[in-house]
């Protein structure tokens, strides 16, 4: 009665959709670096292809580091122990980098170790993009962490977004005391967050193959936002 | 086809009417339809078409549109089947006819063979140059020009509201509290199938329209995102525009591969649409009728510093606590402010915000109390309770054995006096001071003919129902006039 077959890339079986194109994901080193041109802060990070690669890179970049397995068809790390945090020197970076190694299956593709410092602060946010079928692409803000999802604030604006905008976007959050000092750390510079909302929108702009982004999280560092993770999803 | 203003005026102030379809029976829609054309002092001509040829109503019909004069009637209200719509709209066009409501069902809603028809009507319909509005649509009613043709009731006060709305029974729905609160309304329409002409359409009309000085519209399922988006964007660069939304987007499933697919519901995407417009958008039907009102009957405040100034202590710390959860500010009273209301009351007053009187008050304080705080430059808003409280106890007094008896003639008359004055205060205040001051009692919904809600009545303004739904109409107007101000756009 109903077709049955291998899922599509991206549809679902049965549901045919005009508008759900196949699509590939970048690997986070990838991700990174186009958001970066656009103006999204992003922590360092460098490419290493082996253990060794990774402690001598950790050592120019100061510890402690985190150290995660990056590949094009690596999409959930977290979800699979690909991301080793607080490595406080050499020998815990060189037997990281072994582990997440072994850890790669063949369906990863070529896969490479990241090495990036620990940036760590209280507050976590979501920002990215997202195509809405009905409106088009949308920029969002949302307040990230494990408890992200149960929490849902999130806010959205469609592409392009100004800085006023962004700011509205801000001010709408239901959680935006977190916005001042909180457990010591200064204030969020809302204007840096507002940047980076803009950065986004800019990227989706002169991006037209993007689908969707995430900078989950974007850890606010010394009252700055800052990226240490992302994932670019591009149409094919 | 793009719609021209032309083609609204022969919608919103026709110089003659045709109801196509008209009835003897008072049941159908082709005599109802008539009736309130009638009876809302319509000063065109009116004309009617029936099979037989029938007097309805004290016209004598024609059988055709073809019998009527040509370049006198620009709009034609619709009751007959679907299927006889088409040669209707040709004949119509034959006579200078530029405008049509049609109230028929059996099109978009009426499965594959409806939606061809709808289709091929709006079709027709550009070729013709006409605008269409519906099909399976209430009506169309517009005060600068006395019209009333719609299937439904009330006709409505004459205001500067501008409704349009997906659903005919929310028209009729914000047209109550029209009648239910006194502030008016200009045009309304239902956009039924809205298969030539949309909600947005409607709006951006509105936003050109002088006797038009907010919008007001409920939507429910939007197909086309960027065109509705464009639209309600053009409208609400030059008016504000508040609005209602049921029910979800079209647009199916959305991808969930990403953190941030997993929170886009339809909801906040909507809600985003809306903030980064400046289009209010209000939780519910009622609230969206009193935002709406407070666009019309108040300035906007040129800040979020709000006063609240009580005759009783309970009334103000509720009105402060919804002020907290609001974009609003309860501002602190500057002591110059505090000593000059020194010199008006007992020193058991609040002296802080809420300005709680504390029953301190004799003839003339509210007013003067009311006066120092707007005139005060560090207050951008006032919310004014206890109005009608001495009116409420006349009533009693007056309904009571003793009457008029015991001097109680003299103090009834005494205390509904006193409440219209604090009701025309208020007004008079505002309008001097170019600040918004809302006046919320219970009492607007409790005994509307209390002389407190019916004085605010008669000062143009509207009494709201509580303080909080003061506080929420305000948050509203403030949020829309902050934004006007990040975006550098005029207010």
């Amino acid at each position: 009665m109903f077709p049955v077959g291998p899922l599509a890339p991206g549809g679902v079986v049965g549901v045919p959709s005009a508008s759900v194109t196949s699509t590939r994901t970048l690997s986070e080193a990838d991700s990174v670096r186009l958001l970066a041109r656009y103006g999204v802060p992003v922590a360092p990070e460098v490419v290493a292809e082996g253990p060794e690669e990774a402690a001598a890179a950790a050592g120019e970049l100061g510890f402690p580091v985190v150290a995660k397995l990056c590949g094009d068809a690596i999409a959930h790390k977290t979800e699979r122990g690909l991301v080793r945090l607080d490595l406080g020197d050499a020998d815990a970076v060189r037997s990281a980098a072994a582990e997440l190694l072994a850890a790669a299956r063949p369906e990863d593709g070529e896969v490479e170790v990241l090495v990036a410092p620990m940036i760590s602060g209280n507050r976590e946010f979501i920002a990215g993009l997202q195509r809405d079928p009905v409106f088009g692409m949308t920029v969002m803000l949302g307040v990230g962490g494990i408890l992200a999802e149960a929490v849902a604030d999130a806010v959205f604006a469609l592409v392009p977004i100004v800085e006023e905008d962004a700011m509205e976007m801000i001010d709408a959050l239901r959680t935006r005391k977190l916005l001042e000092p909180f457990r010591g750390e200064p204030a969020v510079d809302r204007n840096a967050l507002a940047r980076v909302l803009v950065a986004l929108s800019r990227a989706a702009q002169a991006e037209p193959e993007l689908v969707s982004a995430d900078l989950n999280p974007l850890i606010i560092d010394a009252g700055r936002p800052v990226a240490v993770d992302a994932l670019v999803e591009v149409s094919r | 086809m793009s719609l021209r203003r032309e083609h609204f005026e022969a919608l919103f102030e026709p110089r003659g009417v045709v109801v196509a379809g008209a009835s003897t029976h008072p049941g159908k829609f082709g005599f109802v339809s008539l009736h309130n054309l009638l009876a809302s002092g319509y000063q065109g001509a009116v004309h009617a078409t029936n099979l037989a040829g029938e007097t309805v109503l004290g016209i004598q019909t024609v059988r055709s549109i073809d019998d009527l004069p040509s370049g006198e009637i620009d709009l034609m209200f619709v009751c007959t089947p679907a299927s006889t719509n088409p040669d209707l709209l040709r004949s119509a066009a034959a006579k200078g006819i530029r405008a049509a409501f049609i109230t028929s069902a059996g099109y978009g809603e009426a499965g594959e063979e409806g939606r061809r028809a709808q289709r091929e009507l709006v079709d027709l319909a550009d070729s013709l140059d006409m605008i269409v509005v519906g099909p399976n649509g209430q009506g169309v009613v517009s005060t600068p020009a006395h019209l009333c043709a719609q299937i439904v009731a009330p006709y409505p006060p004459a205001g500067r509201i501008g409704v349009a709305s997906q659903s005919g029974n929310f028209v009729s729905s914000f047209m109550n509290f029209a009648v239910g609160s006194g502030i008016g309304i200009s045009r309304a329409v239902s956009a039924g199938n809205a298969a030539q002409v949309g909600v947005t359409d409607f709006l951006r009309y509105y936003s050109e329209d002088e006797a038009t000085g907010v919008g007001l519209a409920y939507v429910e399922g939007i197909d086309d995102g960027p065109g509705f988006v464009d639209g309600l964007a053009e409208a609400a660069s030059r008016m504000p525009v508040v609005l209602v939304k049921g029910g979800a987007t079209a647009g199916g499933a959305r991808a969930a591969s990403s953190h941030t697919g997993a929170l886009a519901t339809d909801d906040a995407v909507f809600d985003g649409v809306c903030r980064q417009l400046g289009v209010v958008r209000a939780p519910t039907v009622e609230s969206a009728y009193e935002t709406a009102a407070s666009f019309v009957t108040q300035p906007l405040p040129r800040g979020p510093r709000t006063a609240v100034l009580t005759t009783a202590g309970g009334w103000g710390v509720v009105t402060a606590d919804a002020i907290h959860r609001s974009s609003l500010e309860l501002v602190d009273l500057p002591e110059d402010l505090v000593a000059a209301i020194d010199t008006k009351l007992p020193p058991r007053w609040s002296r802080g915000n809420p300005v709680d009187m504390a029953g301190g008050e004799t003839r003339d304080t509210i007013p003067e109390v009311m006066r120092l705080i707007a005139e005060h430059d560090a207050v951008d808003a006032i919310i004014y309770l206890g109005l009608g409280i001495q009116s409420n106890q006349a009533s009693m007094m007056a309904r009571g054995p003793f009457y008029p008896d015991h001097g109680l003639e003299r103090i009834v008359a005494y205390h509904e006096r006193q409440d219209r004055r604090f009701a025309e205060a208020a007004a008079a205040v505002s309008a001097e001071t170019g600040k918004p001051i809302l006046t919320a009692t219970e009492l607007a919904a409790t005994d509307p003919a209390n002389a407190g809600p019916v004085a605010v009545r008669e000062s143009g303004r509207l009494c709201y129902r509580s303080a909080d739904r003061a506080v929420a109409a305000l948050d509203a107007m403030w949020r829309y006039a902050r934004h006007r101000r990040r975006h550098g756009l005029g207010v």
